[in-house]
């Protein structure tokens, strides 16, 4: 205990006179959370897009102002020409072009089927598929308006049969910021976790004072224990400041216990941790592990269903989320916050983050070599 | 059994291959209980590599080697408790001060904070370092470090205290200042296990082994040495022996 007790004692003496490292530790991470959380959206908004009327009908008009008026869609009006229309798209003056044809209202009153055509650039696939959901039901709308006008066609056809009222649980506005800020919450917690202790260990490395501790009796798991535990505090220590952040600023949920919150977060980062120690054990130099750690990094985050909904991927990604600690903690901390969930109803991820934490540390220790 | 008393490390047919590379091929010494004993040779004799086996950080291919009285193989990590050592590049925490190295590694041995505190004040007053303890081991001179790092090293009163090259670099008054350091081990009955490039320093020790690519090729007291090659002083004893190993060579 004393030795452990020297050990953290001098960590925290080093890592608080680095002068780069404790903003990076303190400060940093809550400037990235602020920018992130405000600027990370997947929500649509104010898209532009090109519309050419080729109908010029009192029911274009009015598409089209119903177009103006939504908050989704920045609307620019233009005359067709097959040119213009690829040269619009090519050099990323609009999202997308919607031409309504001619002789549109004439069809639509006479009971013909019509097509509207909208071109998409779909080099970013998400939100050209956003656009075409909103345009589409933009464009349904109106068939609602002008129903008396209608009358001909057969407006069952037309529209959905079954009228679907979602209601959205656990974030009823599906505020895109309660979706984030958990997840980056996550990864910078990860992030200090995992690289800070790997990068602590390799530099001891490199200044070669890792010697000099290596002919010391010490043992092993108590140089690695004196590793970990600062960087676990200090995790935790982020987390409490973000997650106030995220309470006062961004009126952030916290429905479920503290307690539960501190319990997975100390395990999630003892397994972060353990994976940063197991690379730490197998790299000499810093860019060593900072390209092993990158790597796990990068499949950890975009894995884990911080962006992304993990149910999407396909079966063989989520089996390797398995070995994903994020992918566990990512789910938890959202649960917690969000639905108030408490340590039973999350008995799995308990067990799992648990398990996977004990193991990445022992073998971590097992694997530490005290000669060169 | 009487041997090992007398002797705080035996070394027989010690091998320490890396890939075909042979660093140390087959050596064969004693170094007895409190003498300063040289380690010698050029660079890459393999001096270096010895040394790390014999502190525990190294596994030797094959040999037997006993270090105060245990098997490296076997029980490295007693031995580490019985052992100081001070390594070629910096052992210090150079954003540390230097108090706060000595706490440190003397708590990473197992010391009490009274006893620390109390072996501090003595080791400050005896370098006379009052002004220094608290400065940051990064701001000291290349000698002062050199001398904290040597009193760091056998701070928890080892049997034997392994020097790689602890004087490269330092000015002739500091090198003096560090042998007074030497002495003061033995006479507190450490061993002093030391490899230089100054071969003036030879001079200082008890006995000396001279390393010439991986081979231990002499060995015995500066005296007998300068005898048996015929040389006035150590210089010309390692000036001969690595000619005559390169005159073969070629």
């Amino acid at each position: 205990m004393r030795i452990l007790y020297r050990l953290i004692l001098k960590e925290f003496k080093q890592i608080f006179r680095n002068k780069i490292m404790l903003p990076v530790i303190f400060i940093i991470p809550f400037i990235q959370t602020i920018i992130l959380v405000y600027s990370a959206t997947l929500e649509l908004k104010n898209s532009d897009i090109t519309i050419i009327d080729m109908d010029k009908s009192m029911i274009s008009a009015n598409l089209i102002s119903k177009f103006q008026a939504s908050p989704f869609f920045k609307v620019e009006l233009m005359s067709y020409n097959e040119k213009e229309i690829s040269d619009a798209l090519l050099k990323d003056k609009t999202k997308a072009i919607l031409i309504i044809p001619k002789d549109f209202e004439k069809n639509l009153r006479s009971g013909i089927p019509v097509k509207i055509l909208l071109n998409l650039n779909a080099i970013d696939s998400q939100s050209s598929g956003l656009i075409n959901i909103y345009v589409g039901q933009t464009v349904l709308g109106i068939f609602k308006d002008f129903k008396p006008f209608l009358s001909k066609i057969d407006l069952e056809q037309q529209m959905p049969k079954v009228d679907i009222r979602p209601s959205y649980w656990y974030n009823q506005n599906l505020n895109f910021k309660f979706f984030m800020l958990p997840g980056i919450l996550t990864i910078l917690v990860s992030m200090i976790g995992i690289f800070l202790t790997s990068f602590n260990i390799v530099r001891e490395k490199e200044m070669g004072t890792i010697e000099q501790i290596n002919v010391t009796p010490i043992e092993k798991w108590q140089f690695l224990t004196g590793k970990l535990l600062p960087f676990v505090l200090i995790g935790i220590f982020d987390l409490t400041i973000g997650l106030l952040f995220g309470i006062f600023m961004f009126d952030l949920p916290f429905e479920g216990s503290v307690y539960t919150m501190f319990i997975f977060t100390i395990l999630f980062l003892i397994a972060g941790i353990g994976i940063g120690l197991l690379i730490a054990d197998f790299s000499n130099t810093l860019q060593q592990s900072m390209f092993m750690l990158l790597f796990f990094f990068l499949i950890f985050i975009l894995m884990g269903g911080t962006f992304t909904a993990v149910e999407s991927m396909p079966d063989w990604a989520q089996a390797i989320n398995v070995v994903n600690p994020m992918y566990y903690y990512m789910r938890v901390v959202r649960s917690i916050l969000l639905k108030g969930s408490g340590v039973l109803d999350l008995i799995k991820d308990f067990w799992a983050l648990l398990v996977y934490g004990i193991t990445t540390v022992f073998v971590a220790v097992w694997a530490y070599r005290k000669t060169v | 059994m009487t041997e090992t008393e007398e002797n705080i490390i035996e070394v027989k047919n010690l091998v320490k291959k890396f890939g075909n590379f042979t660093a140390n091929d087959n050596l064969c010494f004693e170094v007895k209980k409190s003498e300063i004993f040289g380690f010698l040779g050029a660079n890459g004799a393999g001096k270096t590599t010895a040394i790390k086996i014999l502190s525990g950080l190294l596994f030797p291919t094959s040999g037997k080697v006993m270090v105060a009285g245990y098997d490296v193989y076997k029980h490295r990590n007693i031995i580490k408790k019985n052992i100081g050592y001070m390594s070629q590049g910096f052992s210090l925490y150079e954003d540390l001060t230097v108090k706060e190295n000595i706490e440190f590694y003397a708590g990473i041995y197992g010391l009490r904070s009274k006893e620390i505190k109390f072996r501090f004040a003595e080791l400050v007053e005896k370098l006379g370092i009052q002004d220094m303890q608290k400065e940051f081991v990064k701001s000291l001179p290349l000698g002062w470090k050199q001398k904290i790092a040597f009193s760091v090293a056998i701070f928890h009163k080892p049997k034997l205290v392994f020097l790689d090259e602890p004087t490269s670099g330092v000015d002739p008054i500091t090198r003096r200042q560090f042998w007074d350091l030497i002495y003061e081990a033995v006479e507190n009955d450490i061993t002093v296990f030391i490899t230089t490039h100054y071969l003036d320093e030879a001079e200082y020790c008890d006995r000396i082994s001279i390393m010439v690519d991986g081979r231990i090729d002499a060995l015995g007291t500066p005296a007998e040495l300068k005898q048996e090659f015929n040389a006035k002083n150590m210089d010309e004893v390692f000036v001969k022996l690595v000619r005559n190993n390169n005159l073969q060579n070629e």
